[in-house]
């Protein structure tokens, strides 16, 4: 199933249809459909067209820079960027644990990014095809629109958002792009009268939350005919996991299962990540395919993100968002669900979890502590390196670096939560092509069924184009028959043809 | 008499007095008009002027109007009667433009940069509604120097004001550093044979390791320890710091 649909054998006859740019994700891609007469689907794919450079221009620069440069890949998630860079630097510079300080404010802040990032993605992005319809009156399908019928979900929507936002300036220093977290510890920990501050409000956040849950519970088991086929395929899936196989979003170790829920590995520790994944580069655009090693490129993709996470895991350590995930895995009467629209209902069981964890946060002391820093000794040698792994809002985000006596970064390699999900989301946008497009006229609303797809998936798009320099640009020149003229490769050695 | 007009020197025994902005600036004897204003609690911008230095006059921040003509306020002698005037809609254009100048001369990344709200071009840049580069960037390619030890060398960020060239050679008596090249292609250079700092006897506790206004010369291993709003022109903006950057000490 994996090429199905990814190529046709005769686009030069075929009508393209493009939805460009995607709308409501973070960043920009399109979506190409090929059809034929009778508009039959022949060919679908996401390309993601933004082209950055993260991985290169870090080369050179000294690694104390890291955290606060790599979080620029995102304006949406930065927390995660910048934390799981000075984790995989605690890692270089041999420091083993936290203070206890240090280690709550980091995950206070990424709790606090967790929070808005989903609540950003389900109120404002997603809730307007979910509570209007996907073929709804367009001018209406957004979160004004939102506003206007259902003016108290789009009001928690907005205030869960800015609390989240809140969390992060006060653990930050700013609401994006802050500098809180540094290799060895933070720069700060919470003021009594920000701890006040936030507090204040967290029983209304958990609550909150806790109705958004119910929403789009009720949403989903309303229309079991659409919520439970939309989009849907079976996958393997991963994430990490706490020791004890908790849902945790800031530590852990890898645990994948596969489509039927059996698990193919557990407890693995993500320093050895490279030996797990391995990531496929397909001409047609500039997001990699990752793929886990043992399995295959063919049968190795899989899916990460809320749907991953909350079945993957045994347990979430707080009791509302427990009881959300018992009631989850529940309706899969034994079976992992593969619903793509079920990622809503996981990222809100999320989201409730990470309301309960601020609010848990918040009300330990060492919150307020003053022992920040701890040192380590650095990996002997002339390269020191180390691997930071973090739960994002997206999924499972890896950031790998290697660091040179003289403190500078000579290699960077970050796996970003969207690029794990890269054949997930094609396969998602070809399902659903597959059921509502075909043998129809083509309308704006069944075309809003594509973006529907992709967008349960959260995807964010420029931060899963930060590579340069390591996907070569291949370029094929077909004539009418389907005959290659000239092909030639452009990568770091320049422009080839093949001997 | 300050022959040098390396301290600023205030004298009880002040009577006489230029104007700056219509404001009447007492001074003593030996003072230029840029110490005899800060002294005030009168702020000029400049980037290459450091109290505890001979005046350079080489960055044209403190250009002033002294009787209708422009002249470096670190370089005109105070004199009794003068009018200066700085805080015009024209001489600011005139510094907005500078800075804005130096900006894409260099690679100036504020957001990942460890002098980021301690640098005196960032803080000059907010002072004068710097909103945009406004040039094109030259994007020049000057590669990092880690060779020291203690010490990293951002070439990227580098002005050339010469305090750490002045540093160097007047304080530490060590010459570390210099300029080379011609107009656009001048440039900082280390005085070793490899042209590497880690082959010189730089120190990190040289005065050379401490005057770089921009985030040229860093300590190593030390990142973004103190949060942002922490930091030296966080709180206050630069024009309201009279004193200058020596003064009072980065928040490292």
């Amino acid at each position: 199933m994996t090429y199905e649909l990814e190529t046709a054998i005769h686009p030069e006859k075929l009508r393209r249809v493009a939805i460009d740019p995607v709308s409501r994700v973070e960043g920009h891609g399109k979506v190409t459909i090929l059809l034929d007469d009778k508009n039959q689907v022949h060919q679908v794919r996401l390309h993601i067209v933004e082209f950055r450079g993260f991985e290169r221009f870090i080369q050179g620069r000294p690694y104390w820079e890291v955290p606060v440069m790599v979080q620029r890949l995102c304006g949406i998630c930065p927390v995660s960027h910048h934390l799981a860079a000075s984790k995989a630097l605690d890692v270089m510079l041999g420091i083993k644990h936290l203070t206890p300080t240090a280690e709550k404010n980091r995950k206070l802040m990424h709790y606090g990014q967790m929070l808005q990032s989903h609540a950003l993605h389900f109120f404002h992005l997603s809730s307007p095809d979910l509570l209007f319809g996907f073929d709804s009156e367009v001018a209406k399908r957004n979160i004004v629109g939102v506003a206007a019928a259902h003016p108290d979900i789009a009001k928690k929507g907005v205030l869960l958002r800015k609390y989240g936002q809140e969390v992060i300036r006060h653990t930050a220093g700013k609401r994006i792009h802050g500098t809180g977290a540094i290799p060895g510890g933070v720069n700060k920990s919470l003021s009594s009268a920000e701890r006040a501050t936030l507090l204040k409000d967290a029983y209304q956040m958990v609550s909150w939350a806790h109705d958004a849950v119910q929403i789009i519970k009720q949403l989903y088991t309303a229309t079991p005919e659409l919520y439970d086929v939309f989009g849907t395929f079976r996958s393997n899936y991963m994430s990490i996991v706490a020791p004890d196989g908790g849902l945790d979003f800031y530590h852990g170790a890898l645990r994948a299962r596969d489509a039927d829920g059996k698990v193919i590995f557990d407890q693995i520790d993500y320093q050895g990540y490279n030996d797990l994944i391995e990531e496929e580069v397909r001409p047609w655009s500039y997001m990699k395919f990752p793929f886990l090693k043992q399995l295959g490129r063919e049968n190795g993709w899989y899916k990460v993100g809320p749907l991953a996470r909350v079945q993957n895991c045994d347990h979430i350590p707080t009791p509302l968002a427990e009881a959300e995930r018992k009631e989850f895995v529940a309706y899969g009467k034994g079976q992992p669900i593969h619903a793509t629209l079920a990622y809503h209902w996981a990222r809100m069981i999320e989201m409730l979890f990470s309301a309960e964890m601020i609010k848990e946060l918040l009300h330990d002391d060492d919150i307020e502590g003053s022992d920040l820093m701890t040192t380590g000794t650095r990996q002997p040698g002339v390269e020191a390196e180390g691997v930071g792994v973090i739960e994002a809002p997206r999924g499972t985000l890896f950031h790998h670096y290697r660091v040179g006596e003289d403190d500078l970064v000579t290699m960077a390699n970050l796996i970003v939560s969207t690029t794990n999900n890269n054949q997930a989301m094609n396969t998602a946008v070809r399902e659903v092509a597959k059921k509502y497009l075909n043998g129809k006229e083509i309308t704006e609303g069944l075309l809003n069924h594509i973006e529907v797809a992709i967008r349960a998936y959260d995807p964010c798009l420029s931060c899963a184009t930060h590579a340069l320099g390591q996907m070569p640009l291949e370029i094929a020149i077909v004539d009418a028959e389907g005959t290659v003229i000239d092909e030639a490769t452009r990568d770091h050695r320049g422009l080839t043809r093949p001997q | 008499m300050n022959p040098d007009m390396t301290e600023p020197v205030s004298s009880p025994l002040v009577s006489s007095t230029f104007t700056l902005d219509g404001d009447e600036i007492p001074y003593a004897p030996g003072q230029t008009v840029i110490q005899a204003a800060l002294a005030a609690g009168k702020y000029i911008p400049h980037l290459c002027y450091h109290p505890e230095f001979k005046p350079h006059g080489s960055c044209k921040l403190c250009t002033v109007k002294v009787n209708g003509r422009p002249a470096s306020s670190c370089t005109t002698a105070a004199q009794d009667g003068l009018n200066v005037e700085s805080e015009t809609p024209d001489i600011k254009d005139k510094r907005r433009t500078l800075v804005q100048m130096l900006l894409v001369e260099g690679n100036h990344f504020c957001p990942s940069c460890e002098k980021s709200g301690n640098c005196m071009l960032q803080g000059l840049a907010y002072d004068l509604g710097v909103m945009s580069p406004h040039f094109p960037q030259i994007f020049p390619t000057r590669p990092v120097d880690a060779s020291h030890p203690d010490t990293l060398l951002d070439f990227n960020r580098c002005i050339l004001c010469e305090l750490c060239v002045r540093a160097s050679s007047e304080v530490d008596h060590k010459g570390v550093f210099a300029l080379s090249g011609r107009g656009i292609t001048k440039h900082l250079i280390v005085n070793s044979e490899s042209g590497r700092l880690g082959d010189t006897d730089f120190a990190a506790t040289d005065k050379a390791a401490e005057v770089c206004p921009v985030g040229v010369i860093l300590k190593k291993r030390v990142g973004f320890a103190v949060p942002i709003g922490e930091r030296k022109y966080d709180p206050v903006p630069i024009s309201v710091q009279t004193v200058s950057h020596t003064h009072k000490k980065e928040t490292v």
